[in-house]
């Protein structure tokens, strides 16, 4: 059967991707944060995953205000990366896995969950960063990759306890799967981080630092934190962090850190990143 | 009885929730219109006739052109769809961020530098207010 043996979180931030696209990964101000990922470059060419479950959210670009899905599972074969306003990122088409999908979409729909079904979808920075900081700059990506899209651009985005327990659905999903398939779940976004207004630049490490604690040895508790808390400590787009915890549901409750990573600044975002195994 | 909205007293913070989308509808869809290339030609050829394509109000349309993007969110813009606009401009999405805040964009810069803006009393709801 296909089973989840890691998973990965990381900050998503578009200037990574373009710090990556532009070949300005070993100047002063990205070599601290590239020297972060390190770790998780090697460990994953040995993990191999033959599937990642992507859950990222999408920056108003497939999605705008005529379509918003609170949680949304892509079947297709493949995604594009999108033109989000400067031209698609140089990065190879993500392949989806359409029967593991589908299956995935099944379980999860009939165990309360409503995802909606997605097959045309443009990925934008939130999903193809991630790809770039573990794989590097591959002709192709080497593993199929099933995007899980969360709306946290129009509030309310759902509760962290919600994401928490749809991760816990996920991983049953992929349980009955039948073909032996290994599965990695990553979870992206945040850190603390505010976009706008005369608030913009916010960061806060001691929130950032908790999260960090608390994703991995707290995650129960952590599912209850409210929104507002995520908003008014971590930044209007800190909440992304409650994807953080559809990753941490789909895992055993028990797990090894085999990295844990923080870094400030990468534009106007705090970086925290996790490599973890179940135990 | 009214949804309670404590997110709205976060300090120098809007929250694009429902009400503010739909105040911000076509402001926002024409932002998503200039994801494709011919279409930002045109607005970059002639902002106001581009914008007059939009049944957006006046105040949206002035606030486009004035880049004034702390005025375009409080006529329900949201910051990933105001991107559109700036990433047209060629403009990255720090220096954006600095024009909301009063300062200048190397102050904004360097404070990002420094561990970004510390949140304390005067910029968090506390608990006991």
């Amino acid at each position: 059967m296909a089973k989840i043996k890691a998973g990965v979180a990381t900050s998503h931030v578009p200037a990574i991707g373009a710090a990556i696209d532009n070949g300005l990964t070993q100047n002063d101000y990205w070599k601290p944060l590239f020297d972060g990922y390190e770790y998780a470059k090697e460990w994953i060419k040995i993990q191999k995953p033959d599937v990642v479950l992507l859950v990222y959210n999408d920056h108003a670009t497939a999605f705008d205000s005529n379509l918003v899905p609170t949680f949304a599972i892509a079947t297709g074969e493949e995604f594009k990366p999108a033109d989000e306003g400067w031209g698609p990122r140089p990065v190879p088409n993500v392949q989806g896995h359409p029967e593991f999908a589908s299956h995935i979409a099944q379980s999860v729909i009939q165990d309360d969950f409503d995802l909606t079904v997605v097959n045309t979808l443009d990925v934008d920075h939130g999903l193809t960063v991630p790809l770039s900081l573990m794989f590097g700059q591959p002709e192709n990506w080497p593993c199929k990759v099933i995007p899980i899209a969360v709306n946290v651009v129009l509030y309310p985005t759902p509760s962290g306890q919600r994401c928490y327990n749809l991760g816990k659905a996920l991983r049953k999903a992929v349980e009955s799967f039948d073909e032996n398939l290994n599965v990695q779940i990553w979870g992206t976004g945040g850190m603390s981080h505010q976009l706008q207004g005369p608030r913009a630049g916010l960061i806060n490490k001691e929130f950032d630092n908790a999260f960090l604690d608390d994703i991995v040895n707290d995650p129960e508790n952590l599912a209850l934190k409210p929104h507002l808390d995520y908003i008014n400590l971590a930044g209007s787009e800190g909440i992304e962090l409650i994807m953080w915890l559809i990753m941490r549901g789909a895992l055993n409750d028990n797990v090894d850190v085999k990295q844990r990573f923080y870094h400030v600044p990468a534009s106007n975002t705090a970086v925290g990143h996790l490599v973890l195994e179940n135990k | 009885m009214a949804i309670d909205k404590p997110y709205k007293n976060v300090p120098g913070t809007t929250i694009f929730d429902a009400d503010m989308a739909r105040l911000g509808f076509h402001l926002n869809q024409f932002c998503m219109s200039l994801m494709k290339a011919p279409n930002r030609e045109k607005f970059k050829q002639n902002e106001k006739a581009y914008l007059d394509e939009w049944p957006m109000s006046e105040a949206q349309k002035e606030a486009v052109m004035a880049r004034d993007y702390n005025q375009m969110m409080s006529h329900g813009g949201n910051i990933y769809f105001l991107a559109k606009i700036f990433s047209s401009d060629g403009i990255s999405f720090q220096a954006a961020a600095s024009t909301m805040t009063g300062m200048t964009q190397e102050e904004y810069a360097q404070m990002m530098l420094s561990g970004g803006r510390v949140p304390d009393s005067s910029n968090t709801l506390q608990k006991d207010s």
